[in-house]
């Protein structure tokens, strides 16, 4: 019988000892030999998650903590921070996802970036990228989670920027690293905090002192609104909230298996991860919760608005990831943990399948990514055509598909708690489907726009891709089945078995009654009903009636304004680049050099006329010494009156 | 006897290359400073970070100046002794690539540049202190003046005339206090202490900014900082290693040896203006190495940021700000002598620094790049690095000190990534150019100084500890001595 505790250290040390071999031997091993050893780590980590898996489910409800620390890392005064692992459900169920859809992508990537010469380097930053991404969830305290928070960024960044010939695409990197630390530093401050005002950074030990002073903590709301509110801004920036999201959609520039993996599926969930990690904290500060709900929503119309406007197929599924993330902010902000949690699980199959399923196309059509050139490929591409189908449905909120049941709960839980909210996330959703069906015909129905150049070579996709494109497709379509709700005769699997994490926050949180199973039904199929009429609507405007988007240059009003995303890259620049870097001119030609070094120049220039005039007076007389020694004198008492 | 061993063992070499002048200076050079290392590891080795103060020597030395030569260990010494050490053969070796007019000179004033340093660390007598203080300038002068660049003769007589007046602000204070001492008057670090401590606040203030002044000069902080940019552009490669490396850290020292403990009522009454100081430099060098040309340049001004942020934590008086500032000094050390050399690797194959005419670098040259963006990221303090345990000891120290001062200085985790990730892109990434298509990869003898390097980038971020450990007690110590007088004052 394995040690349990052995199992759990195994699982970030595979990908890291593959990173090692891998990035050691980078121009020595061959792209076989680095295949095989990245996606075997990732799949040796996927088993042992598995393992564990099954050890956590085998276990009694009140086991299901296990941490095990390897050593300390560092201490000063009264601070201290451990290199120590948790493993629990909340997780548990990350690493699945994260070794899971990880190894499909991995196996992906060796037919997608077969052709790269940084084939080895690709890879090694993958696996990288998944240890951090493991250390992230696994790490027992705030400051092991922030070791993988900002050692997912570096992977994001050097993916992001890794056909590094194009400044373009090192702009997007260094971007998307820099937005991501205006966030961090957010994070960083609110784990100051919490190390000081709790005397400690392991996540049991801070939990169990706030829920020992819970009544203190609420009275006095300031502290517990701030520690949130600082962690929160560190979610903005990782997950791509309002005003923290323009990063994301740039990133598009790294390769597709990447956009699947760290920009949909696990890094930019981080933030869910962490709000709900801290979910005790979060349940005691309703101001907080509000905010969290607030930028969610702002965020899921925002993004989707954009999306209906953008004729990259990748920055579209981009800006969807925004708008979805937002939805699960706004569980979280509702309170509804496990629905946020469930969201970010059913989204991570079907965005990473919608991704997969992309970069699938933009392969046969030789790294095309406009629709607008795309168009009747259904019967070239049958494999990718229907399973970016599964996609669709499933992120569109058909049932059965997997989105179905975690959209449904988010928005019975919305209109639980307040109408408006419920009917501004009805149209987020009514959005979402309406853009994606829009990319959806654009790409595979209507006439063949590509070139016939581009139509001569296509071609469906290797093994390798279609089989992570099924495999995916199939969790797309059963994955809902975790949370089925009581309603449609489930039992919420998923709730039950995340209960123990969520467990002593409910205290705190409102209680609102459930709603009749008659309200419920009327939802669903009112939900359902409007998304199957716009589905309609763009299948005939978009694969019947061959609408095309026009060109950029002769769009105008409103539609203009959404295909460039409402300007905002131009405002941050506006307002922030070009001041930072205006000031940072005046400093530069006025304080330092005319300031500053002239100030100091002159002072110098002064001695040396002062010692020369000195010098002038140095010629004997009787009365220069005197007034020297009067002045002298007169220090001396000066100096001695001090004491 | 080991600590004495340590002071005049580069000297004697030193002496011997002067006078002697062999074929091979830096081989000797460089064997001298493994030795040097050797013993110092010794001392690590067999040092108890217990045991306060340990390998002292206290001999009487000249009686009508009240000097004796007395200098010992303890645990803020030792890190920065082994961090001179340390860095010194890595220095030595980084100029091989390099072919110095006479040799032999060159590397006789680097040791006794170690000399001095070493001295500096290990004094506890007054005079002792200032007289190494002031040997460390002579050597670097030579060396900045000798083997500078274009400017040097100008540049080299600021750094030296600024540095030195600087330095006699601290002499006064510290003969001063030397006539306080009661009884025959003595220099020794103790009764300094004590006959600071004894004064009135107006006239420790006074003492705080004489000594202020020297240190932050040396340091340097803003606003006294305009030598630096000019003297580590205009100084040889391995000048502005010594510079940056390690005599930066004579100041940073000096205040945490001879400040903070030796006049209490002035570090209380003028602590937080120095820490806003620092603080206001942190951002100030950020922006402007944002705008920075030269890659050179760009270094020198996150130098003056990093060491803000040290400065600002030493002043909070906790033991999370001094510890922080501790490993700190080890990382900066580390980063900056890996970043000015890899300038050096640039400008040795390109004959330029001016970011705007490299660029691409990175097709030609793999491994370089890899040992770029490692150091890179020690530098913007990414966590599992070395610079992350620092900075974040020293941010936690200003958030709980003033908290708005907290999140002002912590905007250096976003400026620090804004101009290093610039100035990698200008200079790495892209096409290649005419001058960087045939940019040739690490040679030996690079690789010799990176690799270690970059190993202890990492080893240092992800196992601190025994760092932290070897210095704590002694920091303890200080915080102690401050915290017992604040309150007796009360």
């Amino acid at each position: 019988m394995v040690n349990t505790e052995f199992l759990i250290s195994l699982v970030p040390l595979f990908p890291l000892l593959g990173f090692l071999i891998v990035a050691l031997n980078v121009r020595r091993l061959s792209h076989g030999v680095t295949a095989f050893i990245a996606c075997g780590a990732i799949l040796l980590s996927f088993i042992t998650s598995v393992v564990l898996f099954t050890k956590l489910l085998s276990a009694p409800e009140a086991e299901r903590s296990i941490t095990v620390t390897l050593y300390q890392w560092f201490a000063a005064g009264s601070f201290s921070a451990n290199i120590s692992f948790l493993l629990d459900p909340l997780s548990s169920l990350f690493l699945l996802i994260i070794t899971g859809v990880g190894f499909l992508i991995h196996v992906y990537s060796i037919g997608y970036m077969h052709d790269d010469k940084g084939f080895n380097r690709f890879f090694s930053y993958l696996n990288l990228f998944v240890f951090f991404m493991l250390l992230l969830v696994m790490g027992s305290n705030y400051l092991l989670m922030f070791v993988g928070w900002e050692g997912v960024g570096l992977c994001s960044y050097l993916l992001i920027g890794f056909w590094f010939k194009n400044q373009n695409y090192n702009d997007a990197a260094n971007k998307a690293f820099i937005m991501n630390r205006v966030g961090d530093l957010g994070l960083l401050i609110g784990i100051v905090l919490i190390a000081w005002k709790f005397g400690s950074i392991s996540y049991p030990d801070v939990f169990a002192n706030a829920l020992q002073n819970s009544e203190a903590l609420k009275s006095h709301g300031i502290l517990i609104t701030w520690i949130t509110m600082l962690l929160f801004v560190g979610a903005m920036g990782k997950s791509a909230q309002i005003p923290l999201y323009t990063w994301l959609p740039d990133a598009m520039a790294g390769p597709t298996p990447v956009s699947a993996l760290i920009h949909a599926a696990t890094m930019v969930t981080a933030g869910i991860y962490m709000i709900a990690r801290n979910n005790v904290l979060y349940a005691m500060a309703p101001a907080t919760l509000t905010v969290v709900m607030i930028v969610g929503l702002a965020t899921a119309i925002f993004a989707a608005t954009i999306a209906l406007k953008q004729n990259d197929i990748k920055k579209v599924l981009a800006y969807s990831t925004v708008s979805q993330l937002g939805l699960m902010f706004l569980a979280l902000g509702l309170g509804a943990f496990t629905a946020g949690i469930f969201h970010m699980a059913t989204h991570a199959f079907f965005k990473a399948l919608l991704f997969l399923g992309a970069g699938s196309v933009i392969h046969a059509l030789g790294n095309e990514q406009d629709i607008r050139n795309m168009g009747g490929l259904k019967k070239y591409l049958p494999v990718t055509y229907m399973t970016f189908l599964i996609g669709v449905l499933a992120i569109s909120g058909i049932p059965p598909f997997a989105g179905f049941f975690s959209k449904d709960e988010i928005l019975a839980n919305a209109f639980a708690q307040n109408k408006i909210v419920w009917v501004l996330a009805v149209g987020a959703s009514l959005l979402t489907a309406f853009y994606m069906f829009r990319l959806f015909f654009l790409t595979f129905f209507g006439k063949e726009r590509a070139s016939h150049e581009k139509m001569h070579h296509i071609h469906e996709s290797p093994k390798s891709i279609l089989i992570p494109l099924i495999v995916l497709a199939i969790l797309s379509l059963a994955g809902g089945f975790m949370g089925v709700p009581e309603v449609l005769h489930g039992s919420h699997w998923l709730s039950h078995y995340l209960a123990p994490v969520f467990a002593s926050s409910t205290q705190f949180l409102a209680h609102h009654d459930h709603l009749s199973h008659a309200t419920e039904y009327a939802l669903m199929g009112g939900i359902v009903g409007a998304t199957i009429i716009l589905i309609i609507f763009a299948y005939s405007r978009y694969a019947k009636n061959n609408h095309v988007p026009a060109t950029d240059e002769t769009t105008t009003g409103l539609q203009r304004v959404l295909m460039n995303k409402y300007y905002i890259d131009e405002l941050y620049n506006a307002i922030i680049v070009k001041p930072l870097y205006h000031i940072s001119a005046v400093f530069e030609a006025f304080i330092e050099r005319l300031g500053i070094d002239k100030l100091v120049n002159a002072s110098g220039s002064f001695v040396v006329w002062g010692s020369r005039t000195a010098r002038l007076l140095q010629n004997g007389s009787i009365g220069y010494y005197i007034f020297i020694m009067v002045i002298g004198i007169v220090l001396i008492l000066v100096a001695n009156n001090l004491k | 006897m080991l600590t004495v061993f340590l002071i005049f063992f580069p000297l004697l070499i030193s002496v011997l290359l002067l006078v002697l002048k062999p074929a091979h200076a830096k081989v000797w050079a460089l064997a001298a400073s493994i030795i040097e290392l050797a013993a110092s590891l010794f001392v690590a080795y067999s040092f108890d970070k217990n045991g306060g103060l340990q390998y002292f020597v206290n001999v009487p030395w000249i009686d009508s100046l009240g000097l004796s030569f007395y200098v010992a260990i303890d645990g803020i010494s030792l890190l920065l002794v082994l961090l001179t050490t340390v860095l010194v053969p890595f220095i030595i070796l980084s100029s091989f690539g390099h072919q110095y007019e006479k040799p032999s000179t060159f590397y006789g004033l680097i040791l006794m540049m170690q000399m001095a340093l070493v001295g500096v660390f290990t004094a506890r007598d007054g005079l002792l202190f200032y007289l190494f203080w002031e040997a460390a300038l002579i050597p670097i002068y030579f060396i900045c003046l000798i083997w500078g660049g274009a400017e040097r003769g100008r540049i080299t007589l600021k750094f030296f005339i600024y540095t030195l007046a600087g330095s006699l602000f601290m002499l006064v204070a510290l003969v001063y206090l030397y006539f306080l001492t009661p009884g025959e008057h003595t220099f020794n670090i103790y009764a300094l202490y004590d006959a600071g401590a004894a004064l009135g606040p107006y006239p420790q203030a006074l003492i705080f900014w004489a000594m202020f002044v020297a240190f932050a000069i040396k340091m340097p902080v803003f606003p006294f900082h305009t030598w630096q940019p000019d003297t580590y552009t205009n100084a040889p490669t391995q000048g502005t290693m010594l510079l940056s490396g390690i005599m930066l850290k004579m100041g940073i020292y000096g205040v945490i040896r001879w400040l903070l403990p030796l006049v209490p009522l002035g570090v209380k009454e003028w602590g937080l203006t120095a820490v806003i100081i620092s603080v206001i430099g942190i951002i100030y060098a950020s922006c402007i190495a944002i705008v920075q040309k030269d890659l050179k340049r760009l270094i020198a001004y996150s130098s003056i940021a990093h060491v803000g942020l040290i400065s600002a934590g030493i002043f909070t008086l906790s033991e999370t700000g001094i510890q922080g500032a501790m490993i700190q000094m080890i990382s900066h050390g580390i980063l900056v002598v890996a970043l000015f050399f890899i300038v050096d690797i640039i400008q040795r194959r390109t004959q330029t620094s001016e970011l705007i005419k490299l660029g691409g670098i990175r097709n030609a040259a793999p491994i370089f790049t890899t040992v770029f963006i490692i150091v890179m990221l020690g530098s913007v303090a990414l966590p599992s690095t070395s610079g992350f345990v620092g900075e974040f000891l020293l941010i936690n120290s200003l958030v709980q000190y003033k908290f708005a001062l907290g999140i002002v200085a912590g905007l250096t985790i976003i400026l620090g990534a804004v101009y290093m990730l610039r100035s990698f892109q200008q200079s790495m990434s892209g096409e290649a150019n005419a001058i960087t298509a045939t940019f040739t990869d690490l040679t030996g003898h690079e690789k010799l100084v990176l690799y270690p390097i970059v190993l202890m980038i990492i080893v240092i971020g992800v196992y601190p500890a025994p760092l932290l450990d070897i210095s704590e007690s002694a920091v303890k110590n200080i915080v102690e001595i401050y915290s017992n007088y604040s309150a007796s004052v009360k």
